[in-house]
């Protein structure tokens, strides 16, 4: 909207007598990274590295990274730092748009691939990817975006090797 | 434990776009229950209201439905969960000093996007910006069950095809049909392996329950039903950090629940059950999360056609979540389905003699949380 015009956010529809609102809730927030992810995100940024990190008494590696660990309940400080390529544990090939959700074009693909040295799947985009051919098992690398400005999407997707 | 026993149930129908808003949808359900125990407003002790706020579009949305479902003047509150989880928190408030609590859920999916609101499920700081939403990571779901036990794509479809023709013998349902494995294979993909036959619809309703405690049951219309166990269970939050194939919270809830209930052979001491298929592949894991067959043979049981009305375990005499998902209400209503059959009021999907009956509810994306509920006609 041009700025200083008021956006209409209540419109009336007429269903022959009944009446329905059309209405829209945007509230703005400011959601903490918090440490944990803080230097997860400052690695894809800085570094193009990902990092993850260790239980200290199951061994889990955990990526993307929290805080504690939910079988342990114990706080985790040891990062590992992993390679940028992995297996495709399983994936889909999505038909339909959500323009206000997505950040690409359908058909896209979302994957869970198991980075080298990592204990969990990190669910992301598939790319560069012959959509028709992909496979579980079929080994994939990180992609950077050349602008990273601290965000889970400073990975673009991960391609297939 | 005291015994805890329900005594009245009711339902909307469920369809798409309803005229009415929530609150008259909740009053309609409520009522309804009331007048299936034979009661008044006034024999209520305590409520307990099931509502989701982004669902509703407005905040501390229990409050909006607080007139229709009887709370003026009496002890409320609110589970913002599936209401099989709402339900359990409406037994607890029984054994625990109210001889009558009343649970009601609602929701009208019509009236927002689930696409976006199951999208705001996911953290903010990592997977929501990807744009998954509850049918792209169901869809991960599947495939990963799929791939690792070998179930087929017509296997799910047999699903679908079970449940939409059950909901013919079902007045409340939304989606009743006749349709072929060929039918649900044709449908429109929505995210591999998923189509839109394999997928439930969006469906606005409300369904309550009415628990009361042994003493107080044994003054209502109706037979009471038995509540004899019941267990919930919750999974890792991200998706990465689960095992997709197969639910770890669900076979520690069907375990506990079983426990409680002295079942030790599900398969064959449960006569019917109904559980939460929100997509056709789901009702295969359950089966084997239920233990009603080992982990991977969910496939083949769906081919024996056991599960089927004429089958040894009818499995959504309904027909289940993928012929009426009002999300959060669709878990209590698996609960007041279960009722009905044991009550042998269920009309043209009654499963004859049923003397015990499994329910369950799931919360989360992908069903990070199980509710399995085991109810009686035995006390």
């Amino acid at each position: 909207m041009p700025e200083g015009k008021p956006e209409t956010i209540f419109d009336v529809v007429d269903k022959a007598g009944m009446l329905v609102q059309k209405g829209r809730i945007k509230v703005p927030y400011t959601w903490a990274a918090g440490k944990v992810a803080s230097k997860f995100l400052v690695g894809l940024r800085d570094e193009r590295r990902i990092y993850g990190i260790r239980c200290p008494e199951c061994k889990t590696v955990f990526v993307p990274p929290k805080k504690l660990c939910h079988k342990c309940m114990v706080e985790m400080s040891e990062w590992v730092e992993l390679g940028d390529e992995g297996v495709l544990e399983t994936f889909t090939i999505v038909h339909y748009g959500e323009p206000t959700v997505h950040p690409v074009q359908p058909p896209f693909a979302y994957g869970v691939v198991k980075l080298e040295r990592a204990d969990t799947g990190m669910v992301h985009l598939i790319g560069e990817a012959d959509l028709a051919s992909l496979e579980e098992g079929q080994r994939v690398r990180a992609v950077f975006n050349d602008i990273r400005r601290g965000h889970y999407l400073d990975i673009k997707y991960f391609k297939p090797v | 434990m005291e015994r805890a026993a329900i005594v009245g149930v009711g339902q909307t129908r469920y369809e798409r776009s309803k005229e009415g808003i929530v609150a008259e949808l909740v009053y309609e359900a409520t009522c309804r229950a009331l007048d299936d125990a034979g009661m008044k407003i006034g024999d209520i002790d305590s409520v307990v209201t099931v509502s989701n706020d982004f669902w509703d579009g407005r905040t501390i949305s229990c409050m909006a439905v607080a007139d229709a479902a009887g709370c003026y003047g009496k002890d409320a509150s609110t589970v913002e969960c599936d209401g099989a989880f709402g339900a359990f928190y409406g037994l607890m408030r029984v054994l625990s000093g109210y001889d009558t609590t009343l649970v009601v859920a609602h929701s009208k999916v019509s009236e927002g996007n689930p696409r976006i609101i199951t999208n705001a499920a996911f953290d903010p700081i990592y997977e929501r910006s990807l744009g998954l939403d509850a049918i792209s990571a169901s869809a991960l779901q599947a495939r990963a069950y799929m791939k690792k036990f070998g179930v087929t794509e017509e296997q799910c479809a047999l699903v679908s095809v079970k449940n939409h023709r059950n909901a013919r013998n079902n007045p409340y349902a939304h989606v009743p049909l006749d349709i072929s494995v060929e039918d649900v294979m044709k449908s429109p993909k929505l995210a591999d392996p998923i189509k839109v036959l394999d997928a439930s619809p969006l469906s606005d309703g409300a369904c309550a329950v009415i628990f009361a405690v042994e003493s107080a049951a044994a003054k209502r219309a109706k037979k009471p039903v038995w509540v004899k166990g019941v267990s919930h269970c919750t999974d890792a939050y991200r998706l990465g950090e689960r095992d997709l194939t197969y639910s770890i919270a669900l076979e520690s809830a069907a375990r506990r629940a079983y426990q409680m209930a002295g079942i030790t052979d599900p398969w064959r001491q449960i006569d019917v059950a109904e559980v939460y298929d929100a997509f056709s592949y789901m009702e295969l894991m359950w089966y084997e999360g239920l233990g009603f067959c080992d982990r991977g043979q969910g496939g083949r049981l769906i081919e024996s056609g056991k599960t089927g009305m004429a089958g040894e375990l009818p499995v959504n005499p309904s027909g289940g979540v993928l012929s009426a998902h009002s999300v959060l209400v669709a878990g209590l209503a698996r609960i007041a389905e279960a009722v009905l059959q044991l009550r042998g009021e269920a009309g043209k999907r009654q499963v004859a003699g049923a003397r015990t009956a499994l329910a369950q509810g799931i919360n989360g994306i992908c069903a990070q949380q199980h509710c399995v509920w085991i109810v009686s006609t035995e006390q």
